[in-house]
């Protein structure tokens, strides 16, 4: 690849009379980090790990609007999914830069096995206690990994990390006001917000294991277990002011980063999917 | 501390040579279609406009990652180039160095402001604050309408990725606030 792959929409446009413009070049733009050069085959897996994760949680997220209890909702949720599909887009595209695909090779014409998304994403929507837990502690985990991606030997990695990581702040920030709303609310509210951390926790484990390909990519990558002290010390407070228990209990046996997913994950991208596939390259 | 004149040159990066600049002055135009007050230069979403013998490129950088109204600007600065009788255009984005709110100019928080939407207040980070993350400042938001400060926030998010959803509790009348980023 030369470096005028760097460059990701130079779409040559003709204006008429009226000021319509037609694009000759209709290239799904994504958004580069000028001057670096193609993503090795470890980086691109990496890259695909916090892709994933932010795909699969945007598409879950979307299933929300007009759905959430009240309009605000609609409309946080939907932000923050916009957010993660900015991430995703970013990181799919990075990822594919490895093997000559495009973000949207990466999202729509890969089976369950090829994703690398953790457990915890996909995790089905439940109530609304169990979306806010599941936010609650995705956005704390991936906020301590992106600020810390920040300082990758990898520009592209450090590049994203640094425009995400100020957005994951404000996801972080919304998903703790609801725990602490929801758990010291109503008796009933308190009721599902306590069994919404409790049904995640078994999750929570997988994501801060460690795969052989973490050993390989020092100084790029950031180790997930480097990441549980910070992680732990940021829900603690939440926690206690909520007051309610850290959950404890079995341990899921994970597998998302090897391509191991539960049964969830298929149903949800044969939902993102299907257009794609039965209409291949129609766009609107 | 930054100065005005060093935080401008970083927020609005404007070419030195004759022509670039001039290219840059008609991209400078482009608004945000959702915020149509706001040109990509007030915004500091223009990065840099460079004119080479048989082509213009132009960078500008995303002010949230997933922000639909980034496709429309760059449609838009490719339209006003071409109408502008430029050839070969191209526009690339960048994602560093991340864009802040800090970037907007003093011009574009008067015409926000005056458009009804509250300006962000404060600054967004502390340059090089290392691996502990953004800080972020909490300070009262002016009510556009009657400039109240006697405000609360509604919701953290709002129409746009950029705005969150604020109440007046002197006028009483709803506003959207341009959160600091």
């Amino acid at each position: 690849m030369n470096e005028d792959t760097v460059s990701i929409d130079s779409a040559e446009a003709d204006a008429d009379d009226h000021g319509h413009v037609a694009v000759a070049v209709t290239t799904l733009d994504a958004e580069l980090i000028e001057g670096t050069s193609n993503a090795t085959p470890d980086i691109a897996e990496y890259a695909l790990w916090l892709g994933d994760d932010a795909l699969v949680l945007a598409q879950q997220l979307g299933a929300w609007i007009s759905r959430a209890p009240e309009l605000e909702e609609d409309v946080a949720l939907g932000n923050v999914a916009l957010d993660l599909i900015g991430h995703a887009r970013s990181l799919l595209h990075y990822a594919g830069t490895a093997t000559n695909r495009t973000e949207d090779d990466l999202a729509y014409w890969r089976t369950e096995p090829d994703f690398r998304s953790l457990h915890i994403v996909e995790q089905p929507n439940g109530d609304f206690a169990h979306t806010i837990a599941r936010q609650f502690v995705v956005s704390h985990y991936v906020f301590e990994l992106y600020s810390r991606l920040r300082a990758s030997a990898d520009q592209t990695l450090a590049a994203i990390a640094a425009k995400a990581v100020k957005e994951v702040d404000y996801h972080r920030d919304h998903a703790t006001q609801w725990v602490l709303r929801l758990a010291q609310g109503t008796d009933e509210s308190r009721r599902r917000m306590i069994t919404a951390l409790s049904d995640l926790w078994p999750y929570v484990d997988e994501i801060f294991r460690d795969e052989p390909l973490i050993d390989r990519l020092e100084g790029i990558a950031v180790r997930p277990s480097s990441l549980r002290p910070a992680f732990d010390a940021a829900i603690a407070p939440v926690f206690a002011e909520a007051e309610v228990e850290l959950p404890s209990g079995f341990v899921a046996s994970g597998g998302g980063r090897i391509g191991k997913h539960s049964e969830h994950l298929a149903f949800l991208l044969a939902e993102m999917q299907v257009l794609t596939r039965a209409h291949p390259g129609a766009s609107w | 501390m930054v100065t005005a004149a060093a935080r401008e040159a970083i927020s609005r990066p404007r070419p030195i040579d004759a022509a670039s600049l001039a290219a840059w002055t008609i991209a400078a135009q482009v608004v945000d279609p959702e915020i149509p007050v706001l040109t990509i230069e007030d915004l500091g979403v223009l990065r840099s406009v460079r004119v080479t013998s048989d082509a213009v490129a132009v960078t500008l950088t995303p002010t949230y990652s997933g922000c639909p109204a980034m496709d429309a600007m760059r449609d838009d600065v490719l339209a006003v180039l071409a109408s502008a009788g430029y050839e070969n255009v191209s526009v690339r984005l960048v994602l560093s160095p991340a864009w802040t709110t800090d970037w907007m100019s003093e011009i574009g928080m008067n015409k926000l402001r005056e458009y009804g939407i509250a300006a962000p207040t404060g600054h967004a980070t502390v340059r090089g604050s290392g691996p502990a993350g953004p800080i972020r400042l909490k300070m009262a938001v002016k009510c556009p309408r009657c400039s109240s400060l006697n405000t609360r926030e509604l919701a953290h998010f709002g129409s746009t990725s950029c705005k969150s959803l604020y109440e007046c509790r002197d006028c009483l009348e709803p506003f959207d606030y341009f959160k600091v980023l």
